[in-house]
């Protein structure tokens, strides 16, 4: 009776994976035969179709953003029009993140829309409600990675100051 | 976003492509790993997958000696690049420990990209990821509240039960802390924690105390869902929680009431996600519980009337409201609010919403049909939708709201929708036609068009019990015989690649040839056909390579039955005998059998090969009460308690009648139903001969023909499972015990028809001599209907040395005490016996 979302997929029209979430532990053989089996499902679909389709026991909630589709997994139970809505969010962020965000945004960057993830869900539940939190929180976390690499003199770096 | 690393080595510039200003060639050190973005950049530029391969081999090459080097400075883009490589599918295991190493520097960046590639190389399944456990303990307790998320995130993601076990008292210790961003973080990893270690739910209670009292919309929603949580996984926390209702109610009316909030409002609505959270504790919480129930009220009143509905958004708040009416034990007016509000989500633009309104109708039809039924069109309209899901859900709420008195148009929709739909649809769709046909037909012809429709239309897609089912329905319907057979005749004329249809087909025309060449039909215009036409069409069917093996069989039955139909005798004789060295062996054995009936054995044939009588239903075909005609004008019926037997000769029904005496016992059937040839000749004898009732000899050697007709005869006789699993074990009960003869009922239910009890009855014999020519008979009150199927033999040999069993199946749909009167003739000692007796002594369990 567990409401949960088991994982999330963003893939591009050519079947190329760009994020993988899973929140359940899943042997890497099985994560490589879901995603392709999801993927060919999603791609044959029509855009007159809803959004909601059956496969395998659970529910896939998905939606095509440009050339990108985010596809969640959720048990049966769930309410599907909210997870639209996640999905929604999360591409506000990725939005606001990038400036206009686009797939190469999500290629180059992809260790940065998983930090967005990361901040966004956990366990695939929503952390925080408000956009300006997370955005908040990833702006100060970058801050910290920056002051790490901070630029050292060249003598630092020889070590010998 | 600039980042400067220094940089080393005499290749660097070349490398690095001009980034860095400087370099000294001091150190002789392998040049620096290229940085991610390049070698993302690289790589796409790839033209083929084996382009792509070898750098990628080449890379990993490089970064699998950077690891061996144990260089520190650039762990973590290697890893970066390892974890971009992995996500193109490639292997990376290798690079796990280097994460942990990562997890364990100081430096902010490599934790990030540590715990990353924890949480993407790493699962509980393999024992390495026990070593993050001190990583993240310490982590947990970090200054910096980032790291602290880190820790709390990778955890709350991917913990396994060991680590929980290890960890959990650094969650709760967070659980309580006053800093918002890590309390949201804590209260989800509470979450994970309790999922993988539910015995720990306890030491997570003490600190939900102010948990609602929050202001901070994130630990709010984390909050709810770790409520949500426990109250889901133990019965206590539920009861526990109970008492938080009024002021969940209080933060959702703030919620709806207050005025816009920036930082919350989604397409002018506030905080959309903590209302649909909320709105699902509230459910969980009201689930079984009037009072609760009762306090929330108003305030899904309130939501399902003052959301928004222009937006996606609203939608899936009143999605959740309907959702949580429909599950609490709500006052009937907020029920009916909740099913029209679905009603309006089924007009609704939007296929999601249409899609979410039909699962959840399909889900109320059954508590509430009446409520469901006044948006029955709109429903039926869903079936011409494009969406196949929503068409499936559009089929199954259909069905279920089919009923007596919307059959015929029903029908006509849904007969058209199996026209039209896909494959994947037909044989759901044909099955649920037929089942509601049965349940809800207004007249036989009606019935029989109906199945007639879907045969033709939708053949090769029936499940292959509607056969023997069909085939039961238009043998009881007699009236329809005539208009049955031709109809079916006419099918064939067109169509004979659809197996179910033919087979259906040859076994009527078998049946009731003769009626279709006499030109009998009354129903319609009766087509002019001779015999040698109709052997035409059914040798047809022997010969097409359309037809199924099964299908030959029925066509070589069929025309066998027509010999003692129809006058050209000889023309089926050949035939008979030209299959006889068929390569079939299954129609080579019938075709040499039937050879036999023709040669030695000609004098049983018109026995043999008579008209069926009437069949009881099988338990597994539902309502054994045969169709409610609706008020209908239908020709004569005959009367559905005294199925009229066609071949049982009147005088030995009133034999029984007088034996037995009264008005209130009905003739009982005692034979099992011919199959013709039948397994076993004797029975057959004696339902049409013998009307002695002391029961015939067992005849001289009968061939042992085997069973030609559909399979379900025998299957709803003897194959049919009917000692299948007893639900309630039946005590047995001695029935007749006299003169030395003990006979025993034991019984069992039929499964799955309970109105149907069955019982074995054992007959022993004390004394020193056998009782031979031993026949059991019985009779029932007029409610009942009772079938006797054949005794395993007819001596119940001296001394207990063995016993007959026999079957009845007694069908007790108005649930009556059960009573029988049953007769006994044997022969023991030379002289013949005969007794009568009452059997009123039924356990209640076998008629209750």
């Amino acid at each position: 009776m567990v409401i949960t979302m088991r994982f999330m997929l963003l893939f591009s029209r050519q079947g190329k994976l760009r994020l993988q979430k899973w929140y359940t532990a899943t042997a890497e053989r099985d994560k490589k035969k879901m995603v392709r089996e999801l993927m060919q499902v999603v791609l044959a679909r029509k855009p007159k179709m809803c959004s909601f389709l059956e496969w395998r026991d659970l529910k896939i909630v998905y939606k095509r953003y440009a050339s990108l589709y985010f596809c969640c997994a959720v048990e049966e139970q769930d309410n599907e029009l909210i997870t639209l809505e996640v999905i929604h969010r999360f591409v506000e962020l990725l939005d606001k993140y990038f400036g206009s965000v686009c797939e190469l945004d999500i290629i180059f960057n992809f260790e940065k829309a998983y930090f967005i993830l990361d901040e966004f869900l956990m366990g695939g539940e929503i952390q925080d409600t408000s956009k300006k939190s997370v955005l908040k929180a990833i702006e100060q976390a970058d801050l910290l990675q920056e002051e790490d690499e901070s630029p050292r003199s060249v003598l630092e770096e020889m070590g010998l100051a | 976003m600039t980042s400067w690393s220094a940089v080393v080595g005499s290749q660097c510039l070349s490398l690095h492509q001009g980034h860095l200003p400087t370099c000294l060639c001091v150190f002789q050190r392998m040049p620096a790993p290229i940085r991610l973005r390049e070698l993302i950049r690289t790589i796409r530029t790839a033209r083929t997958q084996a382009e792509e391969r070898e750098m990628i081999q080449k890379e990993c090459a490089a970064i699998r000696s950077s690891f061996r080097e144990e260089d520190n400075t650039y762990r973590c883009r290697n890893v970066a690049k390892l974890l971009y490589m992995h996500m193109l599918g490639y292997p990376a295991h290798f690079g796990q420990l280097e994460c942990l190493k990562l997890i364990a520097s100081q430096k902010f960046t490599d934790k990030r990209i540590g715990y990353l590639g924890a949480m993407l190389l790493l699962d509980e399944r393999q024992d390495v990821h026990l070593l993050m456990t001190n990583c993240i303990k310490n982590d947990l307790n970090h200054s910096t509240q980032y790291v602290q998320g880190l820790a709390l995130c990778t955890l709350g993601c991917m913990g396994s039960s060991e680590m929980c076990r290890d960890l959990a008292g650094e969650v709760e210790k967070l659980l309580k802390t006053s800093n918002s961003y890590l309390r949201k973080k804590a209260a989800l990893c509470a979450v994970h924690v309790i999922r993988k270690v539910p015995e720990l739910m306890e030491m997570f209670l003490p600190a939900t105390k102010n948990l609602l009292s929050e202001k901070n919309h994130g630990v709010l929603h984390t909050s709810v869902v770790l409520l949500t949580e426990m109250c889901e996984r133990s019965p206590d926390m539920l009861s526990h929680f109970r008492k938080l209702v009024p002021q969940l109610v209080r933060i959702l009316k703030n919620l709806i009431m207050s005025g816009y909030s920036p930082e919350h409002d989604v397409s002018g609505i506030s905080d959309p996600f903590l209302q649909v959270r909320i709105l699902r504790l509230l459910r969980i919480l009201g689930r079984s519980d009037d009072d609760s129930s009762e306090a929330m009220n108003d305030i899904l009143a309130q939501v399902a009337t003052n959301t928004e509905t222009s937006k996606n958004v609203g939608n899936a708040i009143l999605y959740e409201t309907v959702l949580t009416i429909m599950d609490i034990k709500s006052e009937s007016g907020l029920r009916v609010l909740a099913i029209n509000i679905l009603g309006r989500f089924l007009l609704n633009n939007d296929k999601n919403i249409r899609y979410v309104a039909l699962t959840s109708l399909l889900k109320t039809v059954q508590t509430d049909h009446n409520a469901v039924q006044r948006h029955r069109s709109t429903i039926v309209d869903c079936l011409k939708d494009l969406d196949v899901s929503i068409k499936r859900r559009a089929m199954e709420l259909s069905f279920a709201l089919v009923n007596g008195n919307n059959i015929r148009g029903m029908m006509k929709e849904l007969l058209y929708f199996l026209d039209s739909c896909d494959p994947e649809f037909k044989a759901d769709c044909a099955s649920g036609v037929f089942l509601a046909a049965e349940k809800y037909a207004p007249s036989k012809r009606w019935h029989i068009d109906t199945i007639m429709r879907v045969l033709t239309t939708a053949g090769s897609y029936v499940r292959d019990d509607s056969v023997p089912n069909l085939i039961q329905l238009i043998t009881n319907s007699v009236e329809m015989h005539a208009y049955t057979v031709q109809r079916l005749y006419k099918a064939l004329l067109d169509d004979i690649s659809q197996q179910p249809l033919v087979q259906v087909s040859s076994w009527c025309i078998g049946e009731y040839g003769d009626l279709l060449v006499s030109g009998q039909c009354e129903e319609e215009e009766p087509i002019q056909v001779t015999e040698d036409e109709v052997l035409d069409v059914l040798e047809g069917l022997l010969l097409s390579n359309l037809s199924t093996p099964v299908t030959r069989g029925y066509s070589l039955t069929a025309i066998m039955k027509l010999s003692t139909r129809f006058s050209s005798v000889n023309r089926i004789k050949k035939v008979v005998s030209v299959y006889g060295s068929s390569i079939d062996v299954e129609l080579q054995q019938r075709a040499v059998e039937y050879n036999a009936l023709f040669k030695k054995y000609d004098h049983m044939r018109p026995a043999l090969l008579e008209r069926m009588p009437i069949m009881e239903k099988t338990a597994s075909n539902g309502p054994t009460e045969i169709v409610q005609t609706n008020g209908e004008t239908e020709p004569s019926v005959p009367d559905t308690k005294h199925p009229p037997l066609v071949t049982q000769p009147a005088n030995q029904a009133n034999d029984l009648l007088d034996l037995l005496g009264g008005n209130d016992v009905v003739p009982v059937i005692q034979t099992t139903l011919p199959t013709k040839p039948a397994s076993a000749g004797g029975e057959l004898l004696d339902l049409l001969g013998d009307l002695s009732l002391s029961g015939g000899p067992a005849p001289a050697p009968v061939p042992s023909v085997p069973v030609s007709q559909p399979p379900f005869l025998l299957d709803g006789l003897s194959s049919q499972p009917l000692f299948t699993d007893i639900a309630a074990v039946i005590p047995p009960m001695t029935a007749y015990n006299k003169n030395g003869l003990k006979i025993e009922f034991t019984f069992e239910r039929a499964n799955p028809n309970p109105n149907i009890a069955v019982i074995t009855i054992h007959a022993t014999n004390t004394t020193e001599a056998d009782m031979t020519e031993f026949v059991f008979q019985a009779a029932v009150p007029k409610t009942f209907q009772l079938q006797l199927l054949s005794p395993s033999s007819n001596i119940v040999p001296a001394l207990n040395q063995g016993s007959i069993t026999q079957i009845i199946r007694v069908l007790n749909p108005q649930k009556q005490q059960l009573r029988m009167r049953v007769k006994l003739t044997y022969t023991h000692k030379g002289l013949p016996v005969q007794d009568l007796a009452e059997v009123n002594n039924f356990p209640p369990q076998s008629w209750q």
